[in-house]
């Protein structure tokens, strides 16, 4: 950069001050839309370089004896590819399209503390830059991503690797907690006139209910990363049993945060497949009240089924049945929204946009993944299954057959709000048929590698009947899947250019972002319409029907 | 296609594969209802013209549906799971008969009674009920042999239980199933399930060291096995009993794999092993000590005399 102090008017070169400011301006927006693209254009990097890791680790596994990578490598590899897909993909991406939509959707300006909200983006890439750093000190965590203790203590990785993982962690998990502050008071105090709590889009309530979420789970995590780093540092004994801690702990600590995350990685997705589906179905969401109430019985139950990831732990009978008991619980309320989105499509007449059938997809792998989710609620097929490709399968199926699939959609249906152009349909499609095809053969069989008791985390096996096979299939998958991450790639791209002008609202959908242009400008709204149901942009064309 | 789980061989195994069917019935008819109402309305219900469809906005009636038979399918699954756990995880009222410790990356097993130590290979006769004790010397490893039954963790500082019941004669595959490292992928072990009477007899085998060796190149193997480092972290009973920090080795040649089931032990691959472990099994903490050929083969003839 140029030493020169950027005064307007007082800079010789023109072009130079262009470019400039047109950096300056991306890195010191307190733009809500500005600093949600730049969370998703950071996620897309990051997911890429998630994906190419996974692509290693299945050329890895594509035979027996592979020798591809050595173990250490693989090890680090598999950690990163699992610490990048869930802290610098999953849950930022969701953060960045609630960054963007949430103001928009209820008819603000902005998000209600902006330069929070910048501080909350580039503490989050900055604990991503420190994440990958850590491959400059030689070697990159390689614990696995929920590192646990003593495996993750001094005496069995002495080497750097772990403390930035802890720290980038670290960084990361304020971020996210200031974005869910941010969140919750932009939408409680900037909704606009008429715009009730009972009249939220369904994606902002989820956005809500989950804000709430993060704040009661992150610190969990927080606080076990500065006990690891303070065991890992300052030679104390948290969590290793030789000096009074106990390793269990830090799987309590680690999962009572874990596995609310994984609804924190799930409840947005919901609230985008709850804007996708009514639009393109034409038809209102069914049972408005139970899809949201069961968003708050999901949050609610979510804090308490964490050990069901520990059963093989040993905790003793009464732990497991409650556990096992809240876990099985939990899928009602998830299984009550699955049907309501079912409902929403009957009778409806529905377009088959590739956000659409991005959405449909969902709701098949997802129901795939929810009920893998139930087999592991029945305590006694967990000891069975867990720590196997089985739960490989079962937690791809939640997150990219859910999640991805979930932000896919998304992705179609708000780009053109995004960019005032439309990502275009035809290659759209080939980006759904290849992804949903490689998603499939990629983790579907992996089911049965888990029955056949191949566990997670092995960096070759030997060649025990069918493994190869198997495992052969899920590598081609996860080429197919490559492919299809390239053509959005290429859709992006062309799109972005010379993509067909999309106008306010192409969709034809109702909720107030669709009121303003494509893109919106700075301040969103020149006028906000009036809002007198949850349909805002519907009642001004139906002026006559009774509302829900 | 060999799916160990789905094929169980212990009474406890058979009970788990009872439940997951239960399971997967109950699992397969929801995904049924679902798919095939997907199908059934993207057929049905897709756009024919430009009109908007009705707008309707729910149904308490449905809604009770299916709230109501979901909260029925898991109560029903909640009371099989129970009722399962209990007949798998039997009440412990005595010592263990089998002591399994977890070490990077191979598994240490033990009969406190007649005190014999043996690795990655676990004997244990048809038909009788065994219990297993199950521990760790470092970090977090996981017991499991699907055929017969759960997997359990091995905690260093305290030790899990399970039972296991092996129904028929058989090798049975094992597996560490928590992530502990490097090679956690070459940390498995075998069950071997034999008749009372040949188990019994294994086990006197085992508890009697083996004969020394008389002469020849397994003579200079058994001296050059005490000069070379070997002794600091091997155990064979007769010539050495320290505190051991790799596999004891009184009866290797018994065994029918190598280093966590890395190799069939077959004196070429002991040979190998013993000249490289640190490629077979890269970063394991048997360390390459550069043996000579002359070291290595008689060594090896050493070794392979231990039956
Ligand atoms: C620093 C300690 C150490 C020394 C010295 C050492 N070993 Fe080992 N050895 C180990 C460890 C640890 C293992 C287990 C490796 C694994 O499977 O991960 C092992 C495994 C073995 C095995 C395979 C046992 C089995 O059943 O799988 C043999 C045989 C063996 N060592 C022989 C020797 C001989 C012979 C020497 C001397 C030339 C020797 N070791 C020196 C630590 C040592
Ligand atoms: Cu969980
Ligand atoms: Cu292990």
């Amino acid at each position: 950069m140029s030493d020169t102090p950027f005064v307007p008017g007082l800079v010789e070169d023109a072009d130079r001050v262009k470019a400039h400011s047109a950096w300056l301006e991306w890195v010191s927006t307190v733009d809500h839309k500005r600093i949600g693209l730049l969370y998703l254009f950071t996620t897309l990097f990051f997911f890429c370089v998630g994906g190419a890791e996974a692509l290693l680790i299945r050329i890895q596994l594509a035979w027996p004896n592979n020798t591809f990578l050595s173990p250490d490598e693989y090890n680090q590899i598999f950690t990163m590819h699992g610490t990048t897909m869930i802290f610098l993909v999953v849950v930022p991406v969701l953060l960045g399209l609630a960054n963007y939509l949430t103001p928009l959707m209820i008819g603000a300006s902005d998000m209600a503390l902006p330069r929070l909200n910048a501080f909350s983006f580039w503490v989050f890439l900055f604990g991503g830059i420190l994440l990958y750093f850590s491959f400059a000190t030689g070697q990159a965590p390689n614990a696995g991503w929920f590192s646990y203790a003593p495996l993750s203590e001094n005496s069995y990785s002495i080497r750097p690797g772990l403390d930035y993982w802890a720290l980038a962690l670290l960084g990361i998990g304020v971020g996210t907690v200031a974005t869910a502050i941010n969140l919750i008071v932009t939408i409680v105090t900037l909704r606009t006139e008429g715009l009730t709590i009972r009249r939220l889009p369904l994606f902002v309530w989820m956005v809500l209910i989950n804000s709430f979420l993060i704040i009661f789970a992150l610190p969990a995590l927080n606080a076990s990363l500065v006990m690891l780093l303070v065991d890992r540092l300052l030679n104390a004994h948290f969590f290793t049993h030789v000096g009074g801690g106990s390793p269990v702990l830090w799987q309590h600590y680690f999962w009572s945060f874990g596995h609310p995350e994984v609804y924190i990685m799930v409840l947005p997705a919901f609230g985008i497949i709850s804007e996708v589906i009514p639009v393109f179905s034409r038809k209102p969401i069914f049972g408005y009240g139970f899809v949201a109430a069961s968003t708050v019985a999901i949050a609610l139950l979510s804090v308490g089924v964490w050990a069901h990831h520990m059963f093989a732990v040993g905790l003793g009978h009464a732990w497991e049945y409650a556990f096992g008991a809240s876990s099985l619980l939990i899928a009602v309320p998830t299984g009550v929204k699955i049907f309501n989105w079912i409902a929403t499509m009957w009778g409806g007449s529905i377009r088959f946009t590739t956000s659409m059938l991005f959405a449909i997809a969902f709701l098949f792998t997802f129901t795939i993944g929810g009920l893998s989710g139930v087999i592991f609620a029945t305590v006694p097929i967990d000891w069975q299954v867990t720590d196997t490709y089985f739960v490989v399968a079962h937690m791809h199926y939640v997150l990219f057959g859910g999640t991805a699939f979930a932000v896919m959609a998304g992705l179609y249906y708000w780009f053109p709000k995004m960019t005032g152009r439309m990502l275009d349909e035809r290659r759209g499609v080939w980006n759904f048929w290849l992804m949903f095809i490689g998603f499939n053969t990629t983790f579907f069989v992996q089911h049965f590698l888990g029955l056949a008791g191949m566990p997670r985390r092995v960096y070759t096996y030997g060649d025990l009947p069918g493994w190869a096979v198997m495992n052969l299939i899920s590598t081609i998958g996860a080429f197919v899947l490559g492919i299809s991450v390239l053509v959005l790639l290429w859709n992006i791209r062309i799109s972005r250019q010379t993509g067909a002008p999309a106008g306010d609202n192409p969709w034809n959908a109702w909720t107030l972002e669709w009121a303003t242009t494509s893109p919106p400008p700075e301040h969103n709204f020149d006028a906000v319409p009036p809002v007198h149901g949850r349909r805002p942009l519907w009642d001004l064309t139906h002026p006559q029907e009774v509302r829900p | 296609m060999g799916l160990d789980v789905l094929n169980p061989a212990s009474p406890q195994a058979v009970e788990l594969l009872r439940l997951w069917d239960r399971c997967l019935w109950i699992c397969a008819f929801l995904l049924f209802v679902v798919t095939g109402s997907i199908v059934w309305i993207v057929i049905r219900f897709r756009r024919r013209d430009d009109r908007e469809p009705p707008q309707t906005t729910g149904n308490l009636r449905l809604e009770a549906l299916w709230t109501g038979v979901p909260i029925l399918l898991v109560a029903t699954l909640f009371v099989l799971s129970v009722v399962a756990a209990e007949a798998i995880d039997r009440p412990i009222r005595r010592d263990p008969d089998i002591v399994v410790t977890g070490h990077q990356w191979w598994w240490e097993v033990r009969y406190p009674n007649p005190g014999v130590i043996t690795a990655n290979e676990v004997h244990v006769p048809v038909g009788r009920d065994v219990l297993i004790g199950v521990d760790s010397a470092d970090v977090i490893h996981d017991f499991w042999a699907p055929r017969l039954g759960r997997k359990i963790d091995a905690f260093p500082g305290y030790r899990n239980y399970i039972w296991i019941r092996a129904r028929q004669a058989g090798v049975y595959n094992g597996f560490c199933a928590e992530f502990c490292g490097a090679q956690h992928a070459w940390m498995r072990f075998r069950v071997v399930a034999e008749d009372p009477a040949a188990y019994e007899q294994w086990l006197a085998a085992q508890a009697t060291p083996a004969l020394p060796a008389y002469s020849g190149e397994a003579l200079t193997g058994e001296t050059r096995f005490k000069e070379l480092t070997c002794v600091n972290c091997h155990n064979i009973a007769g010539i050495n009993r320290q505190k051991q920090f790799g596999p004891d080795l009184t009866h290797v040649a018994s065994r029918q794999m190598l280093a966590g089931e890395r190799l069939k032990n077959t004196p070429k691959n002991l040979r190998d092993w013993l000249h490289q472990p640190n490629i077979l099994k890269p970063e394991c903490f048997m360390p390459n000590l550069n043996l000579s050929d002359a070291d290595l083969t008689s060594v090896t003839a050493f070794l392979e005399t231990l039956k």
